[in-house]
């Protein structure tokens, strides 16, 4: 995730300072330590690979979802043990890969993370070890997240029912049926292109395409067009995969923190399984631009419409959570209150992205890119920093240090906007995405250029903001291990917390028989002796 | 150390232990898999004024018809095998799982005959739309049934000394690589009319 973002910034410094010689790295780069716009390219379809196959599913879903998941439900591990390890070591392989493809003569794949055709086939080398890393990589994900539903569905412990999981285990469970059901047509999609790179076969290429001035030569026939909707029908739920267990970890905080129970838990629930269940059929807002008919258009803005509503009800619900509560303002709290404002820009800069007539000239705009960096960057980002700042006394036995937190925190919440915050006014302008030049050749963009230099500063000093964080987490790993660590720093009710010691048994996770005698988030319930009620107690 | 609960035993509100509800999931997703690439044929084929786009398809139907005659076969050996264990018959077991074997030993090579005559015809993959598809599904369909081959002949060889000592679960094992053989099966039959007849 760090080389991703070490990525961007080289990135950065091309679109504030163009063609001129890159700082400290450049050296790596080329001889002259230029950014070349090739390079461009491929630094930016990898930036965005790398930070989500690479980065933010596999913390999420591989490491929050299979650490957390079964402690939270009181399973004394994984249903698969086995299969989990092949999970791990399978995603490994596909990391390889696809850093491997550095190497490569011709540089990585360069046609963006979308990896649209014609041009991802007629493409360098780098191109074929994209798709054979994704290929391990959405393998690798295909076998973690059957495991998480088996886990989820079969190993309950007596009295945990349905409706008394924690939502974050919910949001689990649909994050893995949209993997399971979303990847395989990509692998599909990919093992087409493989095809067409490597039998030169033309699914996806259409007769008489000229390159260069000269017609490929291929049997033709094929359609661009293919690979998009195939893609897309993955890659919408993917965007899904990337924010709902987000969403599951600041509920949990979130309860945890006002010491109150979540508003509205059932529709919560509900609405994380319409949202899952919707995402299948949104999938051509993507490609309005494409042509296809205003029906098609019609049907699927209407469907990206429909998709917005339980969004904003678990939104909301969070939000009301906060009403009357008294709130407990500590790092994973703030980095949980920081998400619900950025998500909130986040999903509402979307509508009008949704709706085929606003599309049209947004898209491909730096508009585009702040919008959904405001999902996924502060989003899903946001909400791992407070997973992770939540459950590392549980991992660790430690609480990470509060003041370094904080000045994580605040730093990051300033410089994420001042980076993403100026791409709304960019898009506006109509600065499209992908140049690296940032825009200078275009006379429309040149009023707002002035941001480019802004933006990049701030990109820089958030990662200089992530090392009080890094700093944090290499001294509390390096602290003794506490053999008397207390077991419910948060006082939280869920069985993760109450029922195993910090951290957990090596084998089996807790050290007792476990019955579930009520919901998830039973706070300050009126007549209780203490102002939390755990799961496990009668 | 605490045990795995429900590896062997069925859970009772699903009826299914562990492994079962993995098969199916997996084989969910693999359906979401072939159904893309039948999807991708369908617009393909949709797309192109004639279909197949270098006129009369030159594939070999009647060694199809045995292939398939030949899986349909080796579904049902399977299940017998499974039963054969359930009634405590281990020799049956051994008998139907080697038909099983035998079986899709002989759908490879048919279709290790039906590829060289094509690629000694000069046709390849990239020759048009319809043998790229055709050498795509088949080829990925081939890749199944080698692994299913290889999962049933370790069930079938090595992996038979479980039956000694957790017969229950070697049960299972079974009948779990049944599912999914029946899924191998299953697509094969989509794909031979898709293909070879329509």
């Amino acid at each position: 995730m760090l080389f991703g973002f070490v990525l961007m910034m080289i990135m950065r410094w091309q679109l504030a300072y163009p063609d001129t010689p890159v700082p400290f790295i450049g050296g790596l780069l080329s001889e002259d330590k230029l950014l070349s716009p090739d390079m461009y390219n491929a630094f930016g379809a990898m930036h965005g690979t790398i930070m989500i196959f690479l980065g933010v599913v596999p913390i999420l879903v591989g490491a929050f979802g299979n650490y957390v998941v079964p402690l939270q439900i009181g399973a004394p591990d994984m249903a698969f043990p086995k299969l989990n390890m092949a999970s791990y070591w399978v995603y490994f392989v596909g990391g390889i890969v696809m850093f491997a493809s550095f190497f490569m003569e011709g540089g990585p794949a360069a046609s963006g993370w979308t990896m649209y055709p014609p041009l991802s086939i007629i493409a360098e080398n780098g191109e074929t070890v994209w798709l054979l890393g994704m290929v391990f990589l959405i393998t690798s994900s295909l076998l973690g997240s059957m495991n998480i539903i088996v886990t989820i569905v079969q190993l309950r412990p007596e009295g945990l029912t349905w409706m008394r999981l924690p939502f974050f285990v919910w949001a689990q469970l649909v994050t893995s049926f949209l993997l399971v059901l979303a990847f395989p047509p990509l692998e599909a999609a990919a093992v087409l292109q493989i095809m067409d790179r490597i039998a030169e076969t033309s699914f996806f290429m259409p007769s008489g395409l000229v390159v260069g001035g000269e017609v490929v030569d291929v049997a033709g026939g094929g359609s661009p067009l293919l690979w998009q909707h195939l893609f897309w029908f993955l890659a919408h739920p993917e965007v899904y995969v990337l924010i709902l267990p987000g969403m599951g970890i600041v509920a949990e905080v979130v309860a945890n923190n006002t010491r109150k129970p979540l508003w509205g838990y059932k529709a919560l629930v509900y609405s994380v399984v319409f949202l899952g269940f919707m995402s299948f059929i949104v999938w051509a807002h993507h490609m309005f631009l494409t042509g296809m008919g205003q029906a098609m258009s019609a049907f699927f803005q209407t469907t990206t419409m429909i998709i917005s509503i339980p969004s904003v009800i678990i939104l909301s619900a969070l939000l009301i959570s906060l009403w009357g509560g008294s709130i407990r303002f500590n790092t994973p709290m703030l980095f949980a209150l920081g998400w619900m404002p950025m998500f909130g820009i986040g999903g509402l800069t979307g509508l009008p992205l949704g709706l085929a007539p606003t599309d049209i000239p947004l898209h491909d705009t730096y508009y585009v890119i702040g919008h959904f960096h405001y999902v996924v960057a502060p989003g899903s980002i946001f909400a791992i920093f407070a997973g992770i700042y939540y459950w590392f006394p549980k991992m660790t036995g430690h609480k990470l240090n509060e003041s370094l937190g904080k000045v994580h925190f605040y730093f990051s919440f300033i410089f994420m906007n001042g980076i993403f915050m100026p791409m709304f006014i960019q898009g506006l302008a109509g600065v499209s995405r992908r140049l690296a030049d940032g825009g200078a050749s275009y006379a429309h963009a040149l009023e707002v250029l002035q941001w480019n230099e802004f933006m990049s500063y701030s990109a820089w000093f958030l990662g200089l903001a992530q090392i009080p964080f890094i700093i944090n987490i290499v001294l509390t790993i390096l602290k003794k291990r506490d053999e008397n660590a207390e077991r419910n720093p948060w006082k939280s009710t869920t069985i993760e917390w109450n029922a195993a010691p910090s951290p957990p048994i090596a084998h089996g996770n807790f050290d007792k028989e476990l019955t579930v005698y009520r919901g998830p988030c039973e706070y300050s319930v009126p007549g209780a002796n203490k102002d939390f009620s755990p799961q496990t107690e009668k | 150390m605490i045990e795995i609960p429900y590896n062997v035993k069925p859970r009772q509100e699903t009826g299914l232990y562990n492994a079962k509800l993995g098969i199916w999931l997996f084989l969910a997703s693999e359906v979401m898999l072939f159904g893309g690439l039948f999807s991708a044929y369908v617009l393909l084929r949709v797309g192109s004024p004639v279909w197949p786009p270098g006129g009369e398809a030159q594939l070999n139907i009647p060694l199809a018809t045995i292939n398939t005659f030949n899986l349909i076969l080796s579904s049902w050996t399977i299940v017998k095998s499974w039963i054969a264990l359930k009634e405590n018959d281990f020799k049956g077991f051994k008998t139907y799982m080697g038909i099983t074997l035998l079986c899709s030993l002989i759908f490879l090579v048919i279709k290790y005959f039906e590829y060289s005559a094509k690629l000694h015809h000069g046709i390849f993959p990239s020759t048009d739309n319809f043998y790229g598809i055709y050498f795509t599904l088949t080829g990925l369909h081939g890749l199944h049934v080698i692994g299913g081959l290889i999962v049933n002949f370790y069930l079938w060889g090595p992996g038979k000394k479980m039956w000694k000592s957790e017969p229950e679960r070697f049960t299972n094992r079974v009948e779990v690589s049944g599912l999914y053989w029946h899924f191998v099966d299953l697509v094969w039959i989509f794909l031979f009319p898709t293909l070879y007849l329509l």
